[in-house]
């Protein structure tokens, strides 16, 4: 905000005020009242102004953007948000809680994880009323809610629960009509399609705004794609992956069907989400069909990409609150020196501090997604909702362990999990779609 | 339904604040931080602007620092006065913070007399400019440990002690003074009374010299037999052990997400300059790759940007719930704790980050970070703030977590 013209008055009203001259001929009182008059006169006239212009010409284009329960500073859910919130707490409470320490040392989903939460529904909010779905609008909101609670339960098994409601909530996102029939059947079906976005490259510092090293170029009847791709979940059991790759001087989705030739699969564990047995996807020379371009002219590569983080950031959200959770009965609980080792500062400080860091976290996420959801821009926020929960989340999972003592540091505890998954945050770039 | 937006209709508030911070601080800034304890005399020309920004706006748009809460609950209005006032007072600190705590009438003691006077010392008080008195030689953090005494005689309390911290004590036309009127009931016995500027007894002992916010006066006041009408009394006179000190420490609730609306104002100075130093060394700032590709200090600026808007949603949260009538006491205090700590951390980086430019006076970066201090240390300070908060978490008692 630069000057004003109301400024530019208050500028040389204060000159004025603070002179030796306004002081020597006692003229700072009847400037005051000068001030007082002049700038209340003005300030009803540009109030009038303003209300008549109101009357006058409604701004369709406000109307448009921001319907009207979205203009005031809110922070409550919706009916149906808190619904659906409280459903899938309880499922992650009374199902995926219990399957993480086992999936995890497994380095594998259980065998009909994916088939059974279907129950939850998770797929029709993504897809819309018209496609069989129970979707009446995109919320990213909501679906932020949902992986925060999935999280809660489990960060690596709400990873894989979302990654094929990623791709479904890409295409509804990003889709031509054409693909949109085509694969979000696939999604409402008995056996939902197990698919997942893959845009990470191996190496260090991936830029997943540059130039892809992954390539597609255009040839008869379809497109050439060659490249690799990590860190990507199903052990290779996946049937369709949605592949970023660099075409025509631009990063670009492309639907890759697992059966094509000249794709292979290597197992790539790494420090965390074991569970969703990750690892390297090599795409040589393979050939897919005319209809794989994700989306058209107003694919917007950069608002996927952050949508992918900020889905990452309610993971993260949802594992820190399960720790906190699990943190406090466990310090009220635990003794030394004859007391609750909660009632040392040094402990409680840390609880603290894990309270805080967490709430401004699940804000600046829902800043972010309530963004997205009213068409606006929403990179900047993302940005810096996905910087801060990289490195508070990843502090949490620290903590969560040092609080735990040595207990944390051993797979008693869920602990040393969020250890090793939150640290994920910083590292990836791929996988979800809000 | 989840929306972080600022409501368009604050936005002629901000913007008449950010003028404020702009027009009338900035350019006096530096001015008032060299001569300490010289009384500002261009803001007694901005109360007088402010008044008419106040009454031209139908009172909804005070600039200014702490609003009346009466208001509030007068005309039934739910929502807003808060969020008002935590938006226009981060754009006024944007500006000078300790200009901001020398505004006349805008005291904190205005904030108290708003929360709890009756009628008639509305009446009275409501337009006068008043200040906190609290902390004693004695204690800072430990409210309870009050050691000034309020004696009844007949109409009159006696009020003997001493105070100290009093923001514009000397400035203010009258002061809030925390005492007890009877040592032996503990923290229930401490009241809070108006004691009027030039009451025989009352004397302005010393001025403090301070790290920063020097243009904020911060008096140390003795009290020797110094009476007053009993009606000066805010609050209930009866000493009830029951409901002890709750209501007292009720005013902290209410100022705590406006110190860290002050927080999030001063830090935000520090990032707009810093930000528009790197652009004029050719170093980008548009968000476009992650942290691990860029130069330290994008990724500085960055990280003090990120935690910069954590602070300032949770200080809106804490308005929020206080506009709408939800309890908000550890949202307060967590607002208070992350931006208080936030701001300091900021003010202090964007100095380390521009080197020699930064530490110089030759910009107020260096000037930002010595005033930011404060921020972290009045209304409780982050030990405070992160004991009230835990206890509230692990659902423990100030007995046990002490």
């Amino acid at each position: 905000m630069g000057k004003n013209i109301q400024g530019t008055g208050l500028a040389i009203a204060t000159r004025f005020s603070g002179s030796k001259f306004a002081d020597k001929f006692g003229l700072r009182k009847p400037a005051e009242r000068l001030a007082y008059l002049g700038t209340k006169k003005g300030f009803e006239l540009v109030m009038k102004q303003l209300a008549k212009k109101k009357k006058d010409q409604p701004d369709p284009q406000m109307m448009l953007d921001a319907p009207a329960r979205h203009t005031m500073f809110d922070l409550s859910l919706s009916e149906e948000q808190q619904m659906i919130k409280d459903t899938v707490r309880s499922y992650a409470e009374d199902v995926i809680k219990g399957l993480g320490h086992d999936a995890n040392e497994a380095m594998d989903l259980p065998e009909t994880y994916l088939q059974d939460i279907m129950e939850l529904g998770l797929n029709y909010f993504s897809v819309p009323e018209s496609f069989g779905g129970a979707a009446t609008s995109w919320s990213p909101t909501t679906n932020a809610i949902i992986a925060e609670e999935l999280a809660w339960g489990d960060f690596t098994l709400a990873y894989a629960t979302l990654a094929p409601v990623g791709v479904a909530n890409a295409i509804v996102k990003w889709g031509t009509k054409a693909q949109k029939d085509k694969y979000l059947p696939d999604y409402l079906a008995e056996t939902p399609i197990k698919s997942t976005i893959a845009l990470q490259e191996p190496g260090a510092f991936f830029n997943p705004m540059k130039k892809l090293s992954t390539t597609a170029t255009k040839v008869k009847n379809g497109y050439r794609l060659s490249g690799v791709k990590t860190l990507v979940p199903f052990g290779g059991d996946a049937s369709l992956y949605l592949v970023a790759a660099r075409f025509k001087g631009k990063n670009r989705l492309f639907f890759v069907p697992a059966d094509t030739a000249g794709i292979s699969w290597d197992d790539a564990p790494a420090m965390g989400l074991r569970a969703a047995a990750t690892g390297t996807l090599t795409m040589d020379n393979i050939l897919i069909g005319a209809d794989a371009l994700l989306g058209d002219k107003d694919f917007d590569y950069q608002a996927f990409v952050d949508l992918g983080q900020l889905n990452w950031c309610a993971l993260a959200v949802g594992a820190c609150q399960a720790a906190l959770d699990y943190l406090i009965p466990y310090v009220n609980e635990r003794e030394a020196f004859g007391e609750p080792i909660s009632h040392r500062q040094a402990v409680a400080f840390m609880i603290a501090d894990i309270g805080i860091e967490l709430e401004a976290m699940r804000l600046m996420l829902w800043r972010a997604a309530a963004l997205a959801e009213m068409g606006k821009p929403f990179h900047r926020e993302a940005y810096l909702a996905h910087l801060l929960c990289s490195e508070k989340a990843m502090k949490i999972g620290t903590d969560a362990v040092q609080l735990l003592g040595g207990h944390g540091f051993t797979k008693e505890h869920p602990a040393e999990r969020w250890y090793r998954d939150l640290r994920v945050l910083a590292c990836i770039h791929s996988g979800l779609h809000l | 339904m989840i929306n972080l937006e600022v409501p368009k209709k604050f936005r002629a508030i901000v913007s008449q604040a950010h003028q404020v911070g702009l027009n009338v601080f900035r350019p006096i800034s530096r001015k008032y931080d060299r001569s300490e304890h010289a009384y500002p005399v261009e803001l007694d020309m901005f109360a007088a602007i402010m008044d008419g920004m106040n009454e031209s706006t139908g009172g909804v748009a005070g600039a200014g620092a702490l609003k009346q809460d009466k208001d509030k609950d007068e005309e039934g209005i739910k929502n807003g006065s808060n969020m008002a006032t935590v938006l226009s007072l981060a754009e006024l600190c944007w500006g000078d913070v300790g200009l901001s705590l020398t505004l006349p009438r805008q005291g904190l003691g205005n904030a108290a007399i708003a929360a709890v006077a009756n009628e008639e010392q509305f009446a009275r008080f409501g337009k006068k400019w008043a200040a906190m008195a609290i902390t004693e030689p004695g204690f800072g953090s430990d409210s309870a440990a009050v050691r000034t005494t309020a004696v009844k005689d007949g109409d009159e309390y006696i009020i003997n002690g001493e105070k100290i911290y009093v923001t514009s004590g000397e400035r203010a036309d009258c002061v809030v003074v925390w005492a007890s009127v009877d040592r032996s009931l503990g923290r229930a016995a401490i009241k809070s009374f108006v004691v009027e500027k030039g009451t025989p007894g009352m004397e302005v002992v010393r001025l403090e010299k301070k790290l920063g916010i020097k243009a904020s006066d911060t008096a140390a006041i003795t009290f020797t037999d110094c009476r007053i009408p009993a009606s000066n009394l805010l609050g209930d006179p009866e000493v009830n052990v029951e409901k002890g000190f709750a209501g007292v420490m009720q005013t902290f609730d209410n100022t705590r997400p406006v110190v860290a609306a002050m927080a999030v104002g001063v830090a935000k100075a520090s990032l707009d300059r810093t930000r528009q130093i790197l652009n004029s060394h050719k170093i980008k700032t548009n968000y476009n790759a992650p942290l691990q590709s860029l130069t330290q200090l994008q990724a500085q600026l960055y990280r003090n940007e990120a935690d910069w808007e954590g602070a300032r949603l949770l200080t809106l949260k804490a308005a929020w719930m206080a506009d709408n009538g939800i309890p908000n006491s550890k949202e307060a205090s967590m607002a208070k704790a992350k931006a208080g700590r936030t701001a300091n951390a900021i003010t202090l980086s964007c100095v380390e980050m521009l080197g020699a430019l930064g530490y110089s006076e030759d910009e107020m970066l260096e000037k930002w970070a010595r005033d930011s201090k404060i921020l972290d240390i009045f209304e409780g300070t982050q030990q405070i703030q992160q004991l009230i908060i835990a206890r509230r978490l692990l659902g423990k008692s100030s007995a046990e977590l002490k």
